[in-house]
């Protein structure tokens, strides 16, 4: 027996030094010496208390699946045409298929040939034949589309991982969730437009040559050149608010895209006006020159997802692989233009799902409404504890604020996030962990009016009510369980402070409070007990 | 000090068909609520939809910002004051989500800015969540509760025996439907931070006939000659007096939480201090019928 009550002893002074050790550093400013021997995690706030933005972005990967049917389809078409085997037309249908109609049945095998040796993860799904015409409907396999899927979402997050880092950004997290959606969470984050549309802009940038030859207007009004197509550049005056959009008449076909982009800088001109100067690599400055001289006099459209931000004319070949982009931009726009270039466009859109943006001063309210609620809540409990347990009750109070402590610990040890359900968590906790103490001494009561030493009705108080302190701490920690599972944020939270607090407070109620009672008892041989 | 006297004997099982009368009828009354309205008034979390969170420096009148957000022309815009009188805080809530980066909530924003002035407000909370994240989040809630209630049943099942668990589960299932019923009667939205407060229940209310069921199943050895009836009556006297402190001190602590917490967890609290106060009638006057009840229908063949 005394042998044992020494370990406890030990036990509890080991649990409650390493609890101030966690726990420091959440409340002073700990000196550089302390990092790297002791912990120096804080407890991490939620975005509810520190505010910030949290965001699930849909990746549309079907988009990304289109896509790549439209890069196969240029790519057959130059290759058959390269072949020289005739066809009409070439399209694609819904977002993973396309059909192509080949005009001669006689270079089925060659065509049959070429494809598979190319395109090996096209399939054939269809084959129409009639007057002489063949009709392929060829469509990507289930593997690749899966594939590509996977590849959009994981590139996407990659990509939005660059764009946030860039950006600069203290702790985000940047999380895949589920099959395509993307969690972020950005603390303490204030322009939360701007920073949406640094992370969900596609960014794909795009040269085309506009189509000189027809008019815009013609176009417009139905007939379309079938190589061509219409992209507006859309302006808004910053002064009166007013957009406007002009019509341009560009070709189908994307000269170069910003996969060969090298890097993207913010210079500005004479007027002190922003604009974004790219260079591309190698392969892309070689591109490029080639295009500039194939099309010298032509106009070069430079598109930013669908919208075109400026089209001049090429005057001369342009060696050296070097663009800008002008756009009437603010200082903060062309930064923010560049990184995004930079950090690579999205291989397929994203959708905002749900969005969630706390201010700073709501989350310092939230804060200073839980501790006061904590404080009058524990205070209160205090009280009816000595109350009505004396002395036995003034242990469960210390035990109760052992708990506290715990919890706050832990949430310091395991990097669980604080959040104002949380709070309500530790507020709940304080309510529930005097239940162990109140069974234990219900039944030591019970045991004393049977007739029991103090002794004995110690011992049997606690053995007996073990069982049922273990079995109604699990069903909730179930429960709890679930709801960690389901929720999101600041619902983990609230589990996290459960879970924690009541586990802990077996310990506290039943482990630490016997302690003091197995002293008493034991040491100083008291006959009576306060309770 | 002693509230209860050690003696006490109350007759709690010769009251069975009073409570039971009393929680049929609460229940059914849940029931019709939740019929009436259509099922409970889902929040934001499930409804989808965006809601902008503002608070004034200067003196605003609610109805000056209605006025400055009708003219948006969006559908279904609402305008409630938060917090206390005076605090010019208001909640503008909208059906409409947008998952274009431009969101309504920057429209509303803006709006705002140029009536009242830039330095005037402060933009304190945006939400907006979109109707498929809302509809997974339903199913995923409504699941967390429904398997809880299963974890539940075999826990006890297995730690105790499988006509206490089924006692037990339904005492949950009252609690849960009465409290269901009560948020849906005043009219308070079912959001995620309710539904951790549906599952608290779930896993607090258990607790308390848990620790009946544990004196019960201690009883049983103890007292063979008596009838089940008559241990479970005796059962829920010897515990009363934890039932009821350990209760209190929860309710104080919840009351605190509803008064000082905060407007965000208000229903929270609410919710929590409903289904606390069910929970603890049920464990004395719901859970020990049902295992009798249970124990008509399907005899036990061997007691523990």
């Amino acid at each position: 027996m005394d042998k044992s009550l020494k370990w406890r002893f030990l036990l509890l002074v080991v649990v409650v030094a390493v609890s101030i050790l966690y726990l420091i550093p959440s409340f002073v400013r700990v000196p550089s010496w302390w990092e790297g021997t002791f912990p120096s995690e804080k407890i991490a706030l939620g975005l509810d208390l520190q505010g910030g933005m949290h965001l699930i972005l849909e990746v549309e990967t079907e988009k990304a699946l289109a896509n790549s049917i439209d890069r196969m389809i240029s790519d057959i078409s130059d290759l058959l045409f390269n072949e020289r085997i005739p066809f009409d037309k070439i399209e694609r249908v819904e977002n993973d298929k396309l059909t192509l109609e080949l005009l001669n049945t006689g270079f089925q095998d060659k065509l049959n040939k070429l494809l598979q040796d190319r395109f090996p993860n096209l399939e054939k799904l269809r084959y129409d034949e009639k007057e002489g015409i063949a009709v392929y409907t060829l469509g990507l396999r289930a593997s690749d589309k899966e594939y590509l899927k996977q590849f959009a979402v994981d590139q996407g997050l990659e990509t939005i991982r660059n764009r946030i880092d860039e950006f600069g950004v203290s702790e985000p997290t940047i999380q895949k969730q589920g099959a395509d959606r993307i969690l972020i969470q950005l603390p303490g984050i204030k322009d939360d437009k701007r920073a949406l549309s640094l992370i969900g802009k596609t960014a794909l940038l795009e040269f085309k040559i506009v189509n000189d030859e027809y008019d815009v207007k013609r176009a417009l009004a139905g007939e379309m050149p079938p190589d061509s197509e219409v992209l507006y550049s859309k302006r808004e005056n910053r002064t009166t608010g007013e957009s406007t959009s002009e019509p341009y008449l560009v070709k189908k076909t994307t000269a170069l895209t910003g996969e060969h982009l090298q890097t993207a800088r913010v210079n500005f001109d004479q007027f002190n006006a922003a604009y974004v100067t790219i260079s591309f690599d190698t392969l892309g400055s070689k591109i490029f020159e080639r295009i500039t001289r194939e099309n010298v006099k032509k106009r070069l459209a430079i598109i930013l997802d669908n919208n075109v931000y400026s089209a001049p004319v090429i005057r001369e070949p342009i060696a050296g692989g070097r663009a800008s982009i002008e756009g009437r931009f603010t200082t903060e726009e062309a930064r923010d233009l560049a990184i995004v270039l930079r950090a690579g466009s999205l291989p397929a859109p994203v959708k905002i799902l749900e969005k969630r943006v706390v201010g700073p001063s709501m989350g310092q309210d939230s804060i200073r409404q839980g501790i006061i609620s904590c404080l009058i809540a524990g205070g209160t409990v205090f009280v009816f504890m000595g109350g009505y347990y004396l002395l036995s009750g003034l242990i469960a109070n210390a035990a109760l604020c052992l708990n506290i402590v715990i919890i706050l610990a832990a949430l310091a040890a395991f990097r669980a996030t604080l959040t104002l359900p949380g709070i309500a968590g530790i507020v709940l906790t304080i309510g529930m962990a005097v239940d162990a103490n109140v069974l234990i001494f219900e039944r030591i009561r019970e045991e004393l009016r049977a007739g029991k030493t103090p002794r004995a009705a110690v011992d049997a108080g606690y053995d007996r009510a073990m069982s049922a302190i273990i079995d109604s701490n699990v069903t909730t920690v179930i429960a709890a369980l679930f709801l960690f599972q389901f929720g999101t944020g600041p619902i983990k939270g609230f589990a996290v402070t459960l879970t924690i607090g009541l586990t802990a407070s077996v310990f506290t109620a039943v482990v630490c409070t016997r302690i003091v009672y197995d002293y008493f008892l034991s040491k100083r041989r008291i006959k009576k007990l306060s309770i | 000090m002693e509230l209860f006297k050690p003696t006490m004997n109350i007759d709690f099982i010769g009251k069975i068909k009073w409570a039971l009368l009393f929680s049929i009828t609460l229940m059914v009354l849940s029931g019709v609520s939740l019929l009436v309205k259509g099922g409970p008034r889902y929040g934001l979390d499930f409804e989808g939809g965006t809601l902008v969170q503002v608070k004034f420096s200067r003196e605003v009148d609610i109805g000056a910002v209605r006025d400055a957000v009708s003219g948006l022309d969006i559908e279904d815009v609402s305008v409630q004051g938060f917090g206390e009188k005076g605090a010019n805080e208001f909640i503008i809530g909208m059906k409409k989500t947008s998952e274009e980066l431009e969101g309504i909530s920057d429209k509303v924003k803006e709006t705002l800015q140029s009536q009242f002035g830039v330095d005037s407000l402060e933009i304190r909370r945006v939400e907006m969540v979109g109707p498929k994240v809302g509809q997974d989040l339903r199913k995923k809630g409504t699941l967390a509760i429904l398997f809880s209630l299963i974890g539940m049943l075999i826990y006890i099942w297995w730690r105790f025996e499988l006509r206490f668990g089924v006692g037990g589960v339904l005492c949950l299932f009252h609690d849960v439907t009465i409290t269901v019923g009560f948020l849906s009667f005043f009219n308070k939205p079912v959001d995620l931070l309710i539904i951790a407060a549906l599952l608290t229940i779930v896993g607090y209310s258990i607790n308390d006939t848990i620790v009946v069921m544990d004196r019960v199943r201690e009883n049983l050895k103890k007292m063979s000659h008596k009838s089940l009836p008559e241990i479970i009556n005796v059962s829920i006297n010897q515990t009363f007096s934890r039932t009821i402190l350990t209760n209190m001190t929860v309710l104080v602590v919840l009351i605190c939480l509803y008064f000082l917490g905060g407007e965000v967890i208000h229903d929270f609290a609410f919710s929590l201090l409903i289904g606390g106060f069910f929970g603890t009638y049920s464990t004395i006057y719901i859970a020990g019928p049902l295992v009798i009840y249970w124990d008509k229908l399907f005899p036990a063949k061997r007691r523990r």
